[in-house]
């Protein structure tokens, strides 16, 4: 029982204490669950986020997936998770019901003008630091830029979906898959 | 159909938070459930606020569509993917090797994700980047983000109080 309200003291806490997701609350969670709690060990929690960060889904739910896994099979991950995404459901709920006053003020409608502003510059940046981070990763630099700009290219002429962009990019990485087994 | 629509964003949504944005934009044109400048405000609110950007992204866009039922779909929706495969990736007996496979899948998805990025940065621009102000201040603010590695709140608050200096 105690392990149930521990499990989810951490995560709820990690969900309430972290801006921004993903590695943002790396510091967080090794706190909660390495340090004061030993659920863990650093190792594994560092494993947890590079696995969480290529599949599927928002990392920081992936990594809370995986430490509830560990600790209570399948209902320890849904337990992890709904404490992680609390915080989220029910600080954004309220912001939300009060947002359209909120900015149905004059100044309100400057203030937003600018903050959407800096909306757009933050995402050019998170763009930026992405293609930086492919870029050092991966060994076919050639690929990667053809994949960038066949989606890019597609999404601004074609008007394709966010679907059909993944879905097409899933398939083309599946094709080398197939290639390496057929030669053997 | 919200559910479906964010189960569907769950599972295809690779590299976390920002990654959910383009799909999302893609919801605003197909069914009107939220305007794309709705969807701007949601970002910003998004990273200004505790949780994954993903998670707050998702409540809040449900939130628009229909009410506290709505962010509560949207949400489990959005993490029931999430559930589903890392369950069953533990359950596999040859593991180590699955994930290595699904690493290499993965990594090839990513380009086709930064540009997807990019183009949601792009129609946000479009549709407020409206004078040289704007501009000025977009061109400022993103030379910052290079120089000073704040946090995004830091950043969204910053835009904001522009924003009503310049009566943008």
């Amino acid at each position: 029982m105690k392990v149930w309200v521990e499990l989810f003291v951490a995560f709820f806490k990690t969900g309430l204490l972290t801006f921004g997701g993903g590695y943002a609350m790396l510091p967080v969670l090794k706190d909660e669950v390495v340090a004061k709690r030993g659920f863990m060990r650093e190792d594994e929690l560092l494993n947890y986020f590079a696995i969480g960060q290529c599949t599927p889904g928002i990392i920081a739910v992936n990594v809370a997936t995986f430490c509830g896994y560990k600790l209570r099979k399948t209902w320890g991950a849904v337990w992890a998770t709904f404490a992680m995404i609390l915080p989220s459901l029910l600080i954004i709920m309220l912001i939300a019901s009060v947002f359209k006053t909120l900015t149905s003020y004059k100044a309100a409608g400057h203030i937003l003008a600018g903050v959407r502003v800096g909306v757009c510059a933050l995402l050019l940046k998170v763009v930026w630091d992405l293609c930086v981070r492919i870029y050092k990763n991966t060994q076919n630099k050639i690929w990667a830029i053809f994949i960038f700009a066949v989606s890019g290219i597609g999404l601004l002429l074609g008007h394709l979906s966010a679907v059909t962009v993944v879905v097409f990019a899933l398939l083309v990485s599946l094709m080398p898959l197939f290639i390496k087994r057929g030669k053997k | 159909m919200l559910f479906y629509e964010f189960f569907c964003i769950g599972l295809l949504a690779i590299g976390g938070g920002a990654a959910t944005i383009p799909f999302l934009f893609d919801l605003s044109k197909k069914y009107g459930w939220f305007t794309p400048e709705d969807l701007t405000d949601m970002i910003a609110v998004s990273e200004s606020t505790p949780g994954p950007i993903g998670v707050n992204m998702a409540t809040f866009a449900g939130f628009e569509t229909a009410g506290v039922l709505g962010a509560l779909t949207a949400t489990l929706a959005l993490v029931l993917s999430s559930i589903i495969i890392i369950v069953l990736l533990n359950k596999l007996v040859n593991r180590l090797a699955c994930e290595e496979k699904l690493h290499t899948l993965l990594k090839g998805v990513q380009p086709a994700v930064a540009a997807l990025i990019l183009n949601a940065a792009f129609q946000i621009g479009m549709n407020n980047l409206k004078d040289w102000l704007g501009i000025g201040i977009f061109m400022s603010l993103f030379l910052l983000m290079f120089l000073y590695k704040k946090s995004p709140v830091f950043y969204i608050v910053l835009a904001g109080a522009l924003g009503y200096l310049f009566k943008l």
